[in-house]
């Protein structure tokens, strides 16, 4: 079953590539559609009988490479599948037939999701690394997919990012092989302890950064507004609903497991992903809050969410953490996922894609801005959402731990979020000016964006469920 | 100090030098070279600590081959970008001030 998620996101997208440009698209949504449904039994399996594994080729660790679905990975790869398959339908709908931007869309699409479900699944380091490069150049690829020449200079800049990020990564993985002598996390963790080496504190220090600078973590945040703001709506809905959790849930996987001894030993560390969180957190919204693309302003607001992603590394030692960081990842991913999507549609409709040029569409497009509320919802961490169980964890989790800061983080952030997503209502309801146009847009198109921000508000409904699966280790 | 070792010192030195590259130049052609030779410091970092009592291991040097699959592809990937941009802005640099 394992396999099958890796492989089927594969063929589909080798099919799609041979049926030359622009075509597979009910190829794609079917193996989507066969993912999801992998990845709701995986999850059932596992809260059933605890964590599986399979042994890629028969061939097992150290000589192989093992596969291992525990409850995170199964939670991560559960909400890629779910994100995805709205989006792939959203995809159809919005492009045109005869959009250059679709013609490597659909096995671009396949590929990245083909690394990611390695990624979640993978316990080798150096595989790991595989699955980072396939996914950041199948990004790179659809960033630059639009064509127009700041398409192609944002994908540059990713690309460079990306490429610096997975080579730190590398040098790290490097060292430990050179130390141990084996890139399994699995055994790596009985093998570093805290007497360890500088030398695996300096590649534990490599590897971290590396991903940061993937998850586009404050400061190295300055690629990912140029390049989930400029691509095309599924492609930046993809992006930062999903690819940037990736490499979050690298640095979480080897905070908890081979770095988990070097942590506690430094205490003071835990605050270092913290401190670029929150700065994280204000920067991103203070620039949210400036931005006049509309676009610009969902993509800063990525930036400031995923700083909340951070805030919960000096909270893991108690249990619950590791929920709280997923829950929000989940609530993010939904509401991100739903907020480009709507945003695209917005910019479809009006042909404007400041945020100023928004006025009126509350009237003619009501459904989309409901969906872009009901995101903004989440996002602000108000009842019953999934982001407001995320932020409710994480406040009464730092509180119980007296610490005063993250509490206050989250609820600065929480009230900066309002301001930016208001600002967006706000020109909503204005009266249209007289003789502005709005081109009607295909039904699909708002009800998959509304789909998926019910979707990240009624998921706090089902809360507990979620948070049982990722306790299975 | 070790052939391994030297080895070792010299490929963190190259890491270091294409990653100051790739950040700190401006012309594109120049990055991507960077960005190779960042590449090659760490195929050289994995080979020569890899070494028991002078007999090399061969999964390092397996895995150096797919790194090398990788950086090509890599590679090929930001040269076809650089000359797409090149036929639209008749530039060979990102400029600074495309950021909001």
């Amino acid at each position: 079953m394992m396999v099958w998620l890796i492989l089927l996101p594969l063929l589909w997208a080798s099919l799609a590539f041979m049926l030359g440009p622009s075509r597979g698209v009910w190829l794609s949504i079917v193996g989507l559609a066969a993912q999801l449904w992998l990845a709701f039994a995986l999850a059932a399996e596992i809260v059933g009988s605890g964590a599986a594994m399979h042994a890629v080729g028969g061939w097992g660790a150290p000589l192989g490479i093992d596969l291992v679905a525990d409850g995170l990975s199964a939670a991560m790869l559960l909400l890629t599948q779910c994100i995805a398959l709205p989006l792939a339908v959203y995809a159809h709908a919005y492009f045109k037939r005869d959009d250059p931007a679709t013609t490597y869309f659909w096995p671009l699409v396949g590929f990245l999701l083909a690394g990611l479900n390695a990624l979640f699944l993978s316990t080798d380091l150096f595989n790991i690394y595989v699955t980072l490069e396939l996914l950041g150049l199948a990004a790179v690829g659809l960033v630059a997919a639009g064509g127009g020449a700041q398409q192609i200079a944002a994908a540059l800049r990713y690309l460079f990012a990306t490429l610096v990020g997975s080579g730190a990564y590398l040098l790290g993985v490097a060292l430990i092989y050179g130390t141990y002598g084996t890139v399994s996390t699995v055994t790596l963790v009985s093998l570093i302890g805290a007497d360890a080496p500088d030398l695996v504190w300096i590649a534990g220090g490599l590897m971290v950064l590396g991903l940061m600078l993937k998850t586009a973590l404050f400061p190295f945040h300055f690629w990912l507004p140029p390049a989930h703001g400029g691509a095309p709506a599924p492609v930046s809905a993809l992006l930062s609903a999903v690819v940037v959790k990736a490499s979050f849930y690298l640095v979480l996987r080897l905070w908890i497991g081979p770095f988990s001894s070097l942590t506690v030993v430094a205490s003071l560390v835990v605050w270092f992903p913290a401190l670029l969180g929150t700065l994280a957190v204000f920067w991103g919204s203070y620039q949210a809050i400036r931005a006049e693309r509309l676009k610009m302003l969902i993509a800063y607001s990525t930036v400031a969410q995923l700083g909340y992603l951070f805030l919960i590394f000096p909270l893991l030692a108690s249990a619950g953490a590791l929920q709280a960081g997923i829950m929000q990842a989940f609530a993010h991913g939904l509401a991100k996922a739903a907020m480009f999507a709507a945003a695209g549609t917005l910019i479809k409709a009006t042909g404007q894609e400041m945020v100023a040029g928004l006025a009126g569409v509350a009237e003619r497009l009501p459904v989309t801005l409901f969906a872009f509320g009901l995101a903004g919802i989440t996002l602000m961490g108000l009842p019953p959402s999934a982001g407001f169980l995320a932020k409710w964890q994480l406040i009464e989790l730092a509180l119980s731990q007296q610490h005063w800061v993250i509490a206050f983080v989250v609820l600065v952030g929480g009230l900066l979020a309002a301001v930016y997503v208001f600002r967006v209502l706000r020109q909503a309801f204005l009266l249209a000016p007289a003789g502005s146009v709005v081109t009607p847009v295909p039904r699909t198109l708002e009800w998959t964006a509304f789909g998926l921000a019910a979707a990240s508000v009624l998921l706090g409904l089902r809360g507990v469920e979620l948070m049982q699966l990722v306790g299975v280790t | 100090m070790t052939g391994g070792l030297l080895f070792a010192s010299v490929g963190v030195i190259l890491f270091a030098m294409g990653v100051a590259g790739v950040l700190l130049l401006g012309h594109l052609l120049r990055r991507i070279l960077a960005f190779n030779i960042m590449g090659s410091g760490t195929f050289l970092v994995l080979v020569a600590l890899a070494q028991r009592n002078g007999i090399a291991d061969p999964v390092p040097q397996a895995m150096v081959l797919t790194g090398i699959v990788v950086a090509v592809a890599a590679t090929a990937l930001a040269l076809a970008l650089a000359r797409r941009l090149y036929v639209l802005t008749g530039k060979l640099e990102l400029s600074q001030d495309d950021e909001e």
